[in-house]
């Protein structure tokens, strides 16, 4: 066991919506621990990360971000993902049970676990398989998973048909009080789709999924929650409507609540509109107007967590015609820049972003991520909120490059990840200082 | 929103257009402006003439390569590529990669490196997947043209471009046009190459007949007017452009069956004859007879189904020619600024 620094995060802008911090104060970090919150004379420190000017929150918590291990580590590994996950200021991430083998099984769940401390740059969570082998046909061993450290279950992108079966699994999950992780999207309007059904799917002969693929099966989930009072999470709405729906829901004191992907925050089928298979992604981008009221929902509060939906590919995924590429972004390191994006454009106000990327996500889980309070992991992410930078994809730490965001011109960037109190990305480190 | 221009946001427009307004690739409709258009169907029109002479062929692109590299099956879009190939002259050869690497799982773009490293000129794609042709044209190496023969339900620019040579041999003035288009748009490259075309020549109104089913929800922001009902759709048009409907169409969920969506948008001589007395009958081949419409039409008086084949030859040739020629001008291959083919026209 190395020996634990004594670290004093001075003089910056400490904003953890935990429990409603904004302001400048030193942060004492002792015994993988907060120890201490502002002057703290006492606090005998080994070392002072000078945090004049840098924001210091929580560290973020990510909650679907594919790690690729095991099964297809040519995309990436534990490793090298968690090591992107630092890079992004992210010291949470939750795997969703599609790994191959699937998470359906205590040895799966463990494996990850393994690894991940092995690498130690990020909590890795794990969702459970909701059925086994996500066929949708029999319930899985939801108490073995949840020994074996999963915090929820998910059938991942794969659906159960079968209404009843989809019920039994809902009510087992609650049984032992575990968050039920739903991506909704109806099997057979969505099927062979690749592309918003739209103006601009139409107009490239691309196969669409329409909206009511997804508002159907929010539909289905939404009722089958309120007959049973099942507490569920919807990750990655896509649809305005979905949202309508899920405030009304809400309104009515159903305890459901739902994340969305950063990049349906920024992009919209028109960025599909020369074919560019970057932003092919599942749940597919959607219009403007749906991007603009999933911005606003994130705003309220009826979409309380943003995640990077961070799916990392080796370039042959993405090199073939657009319907034949793989779905999904490196999203892992451009998470939080994405975010301050819409803070500098006026969308969101800086603490809910944060409390978005964490605090916010953590209570989903139902764990005691995401926040600086006295006592909680001294996990903690330091950004300058000013840095301009423009994003390369060849120079992402991921193992997956595959990013549209290649090009853009950020404000705000991650200088420091801390993880039990200790420093598990610094951005001198890539960035030699000129 | 009648889109007489294509948007601006569609990269096409760079992709397929160099920077001296000339043709690089030829991958779609949308991208182009009226003027090429023109300059093509200009071209077509004289080699049109061609086949009447004793000497069917010209030397534009003698030492030229072209690959059909078809992904798909096709016959009659396969042989006046190869034809209007051979008659400028080119070297030729027909892929038919269903049966040979992709069953190997070579991928796409292995296929193509490979086969660019036989110093092909021009590729001809066909391929199932919408974009499959824009894909391989931002992968080629600069001197190579890709011509679009047609990508999934995306764009079938060639075919779009001999009907409008068909029709502009029968009724020159596009902007006093109605103009039917009839059938499975849903699923129909063609009808959205069609559509545009019409659009770009400025046709007076374009009208397109289907079942819900085979319509999309967006359709009239492409420029059209929607009819589920052919009586009232066909009323007084000057043009009538069957699509094909694919015979797995009429085993899902979108049709009952062949029969009952001919009884319905079939056209049979007595739909036929709601609309103008000397409108063309048009389809792109093959036609399913007693599904899309009946013998009595397809083989009568005003089908000029087989001179939309005969006319594919010159469309293609022109389409090949100008795309290799503006290379050939570009780099100053053929000494002098003008190239024979400009000379030509």
């Amino acid at each position: 066991m190395s020996y634990i620094k004594r670290i004093r995060i001075r003089g910056g802008r400490v904003i953890d919506p935990s429990q409603g911090l904004d302001e400048i104060l030193d942060i004492c970090l002792a015994d993988k621990r907060v120890v201490a919150l502002g002057e703290a004379p006492d606090f005998q420190a080994d070392e002072v990360i000078d945090a004049t000017g840098l924001v210091v929150c929580p560290g973020l918590v990510d909650l679907r971000v594919h790690l690729r291990e095991p099964g297809q580590e040519h995309k990436g590994t534990i490793a090298s993902e968690t090591a992107a996950a630092a890079a992004g200021g992210i010291t949470t991430v939750c795997v969703p049970p599609d790994t191959v083998p699937i998470i359906d099984t205590p040895a799966v769940a463990e494996l990850i676990k393994v690894r991940a401390n092995q690498s130690d740059k990020a909590w890795v969570l794990t969702l459970g398989a909701l059925t086994k082998g996500l066929a949708g046909e029999q319930i899985s061993e939801m108490a073995a998973l949840q020994t074996a450290g999963c915090v929820g279950v998910s059938n991942g992108l794969r659906q159960i048909n079968n209404t009843l079966i989809l019920r039994r699994a809902m009510e087992y999950a609650a049984t032992f009080g575990l968050t039920v992780f739903l991506h909704p999207q109806d099997p057979w309007l969505s099927a062979s789709g690749c592309a918003h059904e739209g103006v601009i799917s139409e107009r490239l002969g691309l196969p669409g999924i329409p909206v009511a693929a997804e508002t159907v099966a929010v539909t289905r989930a939404l009722v089958l929650a309120e007959q049973d009072g099942i507490r569920i999470h919807f990750t990655m709405l896509s649809a305005a409507r979905s949202v309508e729906m899920l405030a009304e829901a809400q309104a009515r004191g159903l305890p459901v609540t739902a994340d969305v992907a950063i990049h349906q925050l920024h992009l919209t089928e028109l960025d599909i509109a020369d074919f560019n298979a970057q932003c092919h992604v599942l749940p597919p981008l959607r219009s403007q107007y749906d991007r603009d009221i999933l911005r606003v929902a994130c705003a309220s509060g009826v979409v309380s967590a943003i995640c990077s939906d961070h799916q990392p590919h080796e370039p042959d995924a993405k090199l073939a015609p657009f319907c034949e590429t793989e779905p999904g972004i490196s999203g892992l390191e451009t998470l939080l820049p994405l975010g301050l994006r819409l803070v500098h454009n006026g969308i969101l106000d800086l603490s809910t972003l944060i409390s978005r990327l964490s605090w916010q996500p953590s209570s989903i889980l139902g764990q005691p991520y995401g926040t600086l309070q006295i006592g909680a992991r001294a996990d903690v992410c330091l950004f300058d909120l000013e840095r301009r930078w423009t994003l390369d994809a060849a120079r992402l730490i991921s193992r997956g490059h595959n990013t549209p965001f290649h090009g853009w011109e950020l404000k705000g960037r991650v200088i420091h990840t801390l993880m039990e109190g200790r420093r598990v990305f610094d951005l001198e480190d890539i960035h030699q200082p000129c | 929103m009648n889109l007489q221009e294509s948007p601006t946001w569609l990269s096409s427009a760079n992709l397929q257009v160099d920077s001296q307004g000339r043709l690089r690739h030829f991958l779609s409709i949308e991208g182009l402006n009226q003027r090429l258009v023109t300059e093509i169907l200009d071209t077509a029109e004289s080699f049109a003439v061609l086949p009447e002479q004793s000497v069917k062929k010209v030397p534009l692109l003698r030492g030229k390569t072209i690959a059909n590299l078809f992904f798909e099956a096709s016959t009659r879009t396969r042989t006046t590529f190869e034809l209007a190939a051979k008659r400028l002259s080119a070297d030729v050869l027909t892929i038919n990669v269903p049966t040979s690497s992709a069953t190997k799982g070579e991928s796409l773009l292995d296929t193509l490196r490979n086969l660019q490293a036989m110093h092909i000129d021009m590729f001809v794609v066909r391929h199932a997947q919408s974009g499959a042709a824009h894909f391989i044209a931002s992968h080629v190496s600069p001197h190579v043209s890709v011509v679009n023969g047609g990508d999934g339900r995306h764009a079938h620019p060639t075919q779009a471009l001999l009907d409008m040579f068909t029709i502009r041999r029968h009724k020159p003035d596009f902007s006093v046009l109605t103009v039917a288009i009839v059938g499975d748009v849903m699923h129909s490259r063609v009808a959205r190459s069609q559509i545009h075309v019409l659009n770009l020549l400025g046709v007076r109104e374009i009208r397109v007949i289907a079942p819900r089913t085979l319509l999309p929800n967006h359709l009239e922001d492409m420029g059209v007017r929607i009819f589920t009902n052919p009586l009232q759709g066909l009323k007084d048009v000057d043009v009538v452009m069957m699509l094909r409907l694919q015979r797995e169409r009429m085993e899902s969920a979108m049709l009952p069956s062949g029969l009952e969506f001919f009884q319905i948008y079939g056209l049979t001589p007595e739909k036929l004859a709601l609309a103008k007395p000397d409108a063309l009958v048009m389809h792109p081949g093959p036609i399913n007879r007693g599904v899309e419409m009946s013998s009595e039409v397809a083989d009568g008086a005003q089908s000029v189904i087989l001179q939309q084949v005969t006319h594919g030859i010159a469309v293609r040739m022109a389409v090949m020619s100008l795309c290799l020629g503006s290379h050939a001008v570009e780099r100053g291959r053929l000494g002098g600024e003008i190239s024979p083919l400009r000379r030509r026209i």
